[in-house]
Formats: C-alpha cells, sequence, structure tokens
C-alpha cells in the first residue's frame, strides 16, 4: 500500500497505516547506513530542490544527505543572497524552480502552511521541512522511530515532551503522531508555553516537570529560543533550568529509566544538563542518524508511488 | 487469474533438486571453506536456507547466510504500477574475499540477477559469485546465465513459473502456469 497523499505536509491527519509504512520503511534505509558504501540507486534521474527560506543546518543537511544517498540530483536554495530579497513572491519562485523539472521540493518556510499553499501551485512533490510554528513533520518521524527503536513500541508508551509547547513544530507533530500511533503525550512547561485548550488534541497538561516524571517512559526536551524568549515567556534562564531543566538528580528521583530525545540544537545546562545529554539514557545523536534514514523512506515511498 | 498447467516439481523432486545443487556447489568449491549462501526474497531466501543446512550437514559447519532485498536496484522501480514493499537486506558478515553463492527460485529475464549483482559489489569485493538457480525457464534480456540450474523449463513468455515453498505456501512444488486469461 502506497502511502495516502502525494506530499508529505503534517502528521495531522495521517492515518496509522501510512505511519507505520514511513517506520518500517525506515528500518531498510537505516541498514543501507551501515554499508561501506552507504548509497542506493531509486532515486536516480529524480531532482531533488531544497528550498530553505529560514536558517537550518541540521535539518538541511540530513535531507540533502538522504537524497546524495538515494542517487536523487539535488539543488539547494537559501532565501538570503537569492531573488527572495528582491521581492520575488514564494509562488514566482516556486514556479520557476519547477520550470527546471524538479521533481520534488523539500521546503523550510516561516509561515505555518507555506508548504500547503505551495503544494497547490506546483506539480512536484512537497515534503515538509518545518512550517512556522505549525508543523515538523520529519522530525516527529525520526524521534518515533528513535524511540521504536529504543524501546520496541510505540503504543501504550507515556511520551512528555517538555518546553516551549506553544511556539514548537516539533511538539505539533509529536502529538498527531504520537496519539496516533497509541502512545499517551504530556505536555509541560510554565503556563506562557503552554497554548489554551491544547488538551483537545488528546494531551494532557501539566506544569511541574518532577509530577509527572515517574510515569514518563520518553522525555522530549525542547529547546529553549534563549534569545527570543529569556524575560519574556520565562523571568530568567536560571529559573527555566531550576524549574524544568532535565537534570541527572531529577530523572533519578523519578526512580524509572527514562529515554531522554532532544531535537536539537541543545542548550547545554538550560533545558537540559550536559550529564543528562551526554549520558546513558540519552539518544540525541542516534536521532540524527535515524533522521537520515527517516528521510530516506520518506523520498523514497513518495518517489516511487506513481 | 492463471490456471495451472502441470505440476513440474513434486516434494520428491524438490528435495532431490536441492541435494544436489548443494552437492554441485560443494564439489566447484572443493568444500565449503570460503563459501558464504545469498538468497534474493523472498523465495530464494527460503531455499538458500534449505541449500545452506544440507551443506553444513555434509561437511560438518557453520555457514553465513544472508538475505538480499534488490527492491532499490530494480531498473523499473519508478515505472511501476504497484509500489513494492521494502524487506530489507539482512547480510551480517563480510563478503571481502568470500565465494557468494546467489540463490534465486527462477531465472527468467536476468534482471533481478543484474540488480542482485548491483548489489552485492556495493556491499563488498568477493572472490566470485556463482548463482544457483531452481528453475531456468529461459527469456534471458540480459547476458546472464547461471551457475548451478535446478531444472531448465523451456516455457512461452507468456506462460509463468510458481515455486512454492513449505514457509510460506505450505508445500514444496514448482507448477507451470497458463498464460493470463
Amino acid at each position: 500500500m502506497p502511502l495516502q497523499s502525494r506530499h508529505l505536509l503534517g502528521l495531522d491527519g495521517m492515518t496509522r497505516d501510512d505511519l507505520q509504512l514511513i517506520l518500517d520503511t525506515a528500518v531498510s534505509f537505516r541498514e543501507v547506513l551501515d554499508r561501506p558504501i552507504k548509497k542506493v540507486p531509486p532515486l536516480q534521474g529524480k531532482t531533488v530542490a531544497n528550498m530553505f527560506f529560514e536558517n537550518s543546518t541540521r535539518t538541511r543537511l540530513s535531507f540533502e544527505l538522504a537524497e546524495r544517498r538515494l542517487s536523487a540530483d539535488v539543488l539547494g536554495f537559501a532565501a538570503t543572497g537569492s531573488s527572495v530579497s528582491k521581492g520575488e513572491t514564494l509562488k514566482d519562485t516556486a514556479r520557476n524552480i519547477e520550470a527546471m523539472k524538479v521533481d520534488m521540493v523539500v521546503m523550510r518556510h516561516s509561515a505555518s502552511g507555506a508548504p500547503h499553499y505551495l503544494s497547490r501551485v506546483i506539480e512536484a512533490n512537497v515534503i515538509n521541512a518545518g512550517d512556522g510554528s505549525h508543523e515538523h513533520p520529519t522530525q516527529a518521524l525520526l524521534d518515533m522511530y528513535t524511540i521504536r527503536e529504543k524501546l520496541g513500541r510505540l503504543q501504550g508508551l507515556h511520551v512528555c515532551i517538555v518546553g516551549d509547547i506553544a511556539h514548537s513544530r516539533v511538539a505539533r507533530s509529536n502529538i498527531f503522531g504520537l496519539i496516533t500511533m497509541g502512545a499517551r503525550v504530556t505536555v509541560c512547561g510554565p503556563a506562557t508555553m503552554i497554548p489554551r485548550d491544547i488538551e483537545k488534541l488528546g494531551v494532557s497538561v501539566c506544569h511541574h516537570i518532577d509530577e509527572v516524571l515517574p510515569s514518563v517512559d520518553v522525555l522530549n526536551v525542547l529547546r529553549i529560543q534563549l534569545e527570543r524568549d529569556a524575560g519574556r515567556l520565562f523571568p530568567s534562564i536560571r529559573e527555566y533550568h531550576n524549574y524544568y531543566g532535565i537534570t541527572r538528580k531529577r530523572l533519578e528521583k523519578a526512580g524509572r529509566t527514562i529515554t531522554v530525545l532532544h531535537p536539537g540544537p541543545i542548550n547545554r545546562d538550560v533545558e537540559i544538563s550536559a550529564d543528562v545529554a551526554d549520558g546513558e539514557h540519552s539518544v540525541i545523536l542516534q536521532q540524527v542518524l535515524n533522521g537520515v534514514a527517516i528521510r530516506m523512506a520518506v523520498l523514497y515511498l513518495l518517489s516511487t508511488q506513481n | 487469474m492463471r490456471r495451472l498447467k502441470a505440476q513440474i516439481i513434486d516434494q520428491d523432486g524438490f528435495d532431490r533438486t536441492t541435494i544436489r545443487l548443494a552437492h554441485e556447489i560443494l564439489e566447484k568449491n572443493k568444500g565449503a571453506g570460503n563459501i558464504v549462501i545469498v538468497g534474493i526474497r523472498t523465495r530464494g531466501e527460503f531455499l538458500a536456507h534449505r541449500i545452506a543446512r544440507i551443506i553444513e550437514e555434509v561437511e560438518h559447519t557453520k555457514l553465513s547466510i544472508g538475505s538480499l532485498d534488490i527492491t532499490l536496484y530494480r531498473d523499473d522501480l519508478l515505472g511501476k504500477l504497484e509500489q513494492p514493499e521494502l524487506k530489507g537486506t539482512d547480510i551480517l558478515f563480510d563478503l571481502n574475499g568470500k565465494d557468494v553463492i546467489l540463490i534465486d527460485d527462477v531465472l527468467f529475464t536476468g534482471r533481478t540477477i543484474r540488480a542482485a549483482l548491483d548489489e552485492l559489489i556495493d556491499l563488498g569485493r568477493p572472490r566470485t559469485i556463482q548463482l544457483a538457480v531452481l528453475i531456468d525457464r529461459g527469456h534471458r534480456q540480459l547476458p546472464i546465465r547461471a551457475d548451478y540450474v535446478g531444472k531448465n523449463i523451456p516455457t512461452s513468455s507468456q506462460e509463468s513459473i510458481r515455486v512454492h515453498v513449505r514457509e510460506v505456501d505450505g508445500e514444496d512444488a514448482v507448477l507451470l502456469m497458463h498464460p493470463e486469461e
């Protein structure tokens, strides 16, 4: 069964079968990454354009690597120094790129919904690499893959997402995906960071991390936007660290083994302490590796749909 | 729907053929010392395990056995009507310098074997790659031949061959099917 959509715009509304298919397909690509020659030919002759209208290092490199390892031709594009700074509209930029016979477009944009709009005006398959504070589907998929790899399942697990839920596309995509896969999700953070009515998505809300930790299997620690949020959403970095920072002491007090994820880049000793980030329960670097496999799976499944 | 035209190999024939193939492999390689076995998913994988078991019994040794999923190397991947399911390649040993016995159920156009050879060579540099198939039905489209053949069966290109193995089909048999109606 191929995926139901020609695009990957978000995990909201995606079926369990489709999520399962992507996660299972990624297992095969994960194996390719262990080979001496980490390259396979299924996207030979296909061209993928990476349109990053917003800064990104990890996601852009991960997509680029995934595309190259599938033998696709890769077009890079960064908003700074391009025609975008000359006032060209998104539609015109995309149409011009498509006129060069591009088969797929991977897009990161600061405006929520930008890739959805794009998918309606061009023929190529569109993959959302993060749109505003809306969705970041491949990040959530690689998080779920990593959890499943470590704990063997998603069904029935209790996952706590801690940090700025209101502005996080990573949190939203994770919530949609995890709930569809049968996990229980709690979001945790100061009230300024939790959107009102978030319970309607099927999650529980908690403002005290120590209350929820004793029942948690997996912690997904979100990055704090230091430059933007300190003094605005919380009084100080030190206070945030004291109340919500994930430290070894905190995890030990919970009295159970908790797997720790972080989408990166991490602020050491702010949202996560260095000894946890580098500790035995952290799967942060596995996430990075699995991200390549997940993106290979998505590119492969969309391009071989016919 | 395809109708059955004839059963070409039954259970006893199946056993005799795999035993013969195993012995031919041993004879040509002068023992099992440098051999590794790789089956092409899905039917070839089961045949690989059968043949490996026979070689292990005869030689009192343990063989490395792997499975190859050639989907990513197919030349018709982007034109297929139905998306093939990825089952994954599973070769957990070093191929460098080995004599790889590549096993598939039916040799037909040769395109599967071309894909398998490309994938194997991306995985390492074997000393030799030798091909063993249960059935060779002709109609090659590429310059490829098998080193070990269970049975040559002349067919028309519209007919089809079905290999059944106990593990998935509940019986060991080879069936010749009429052209699609």
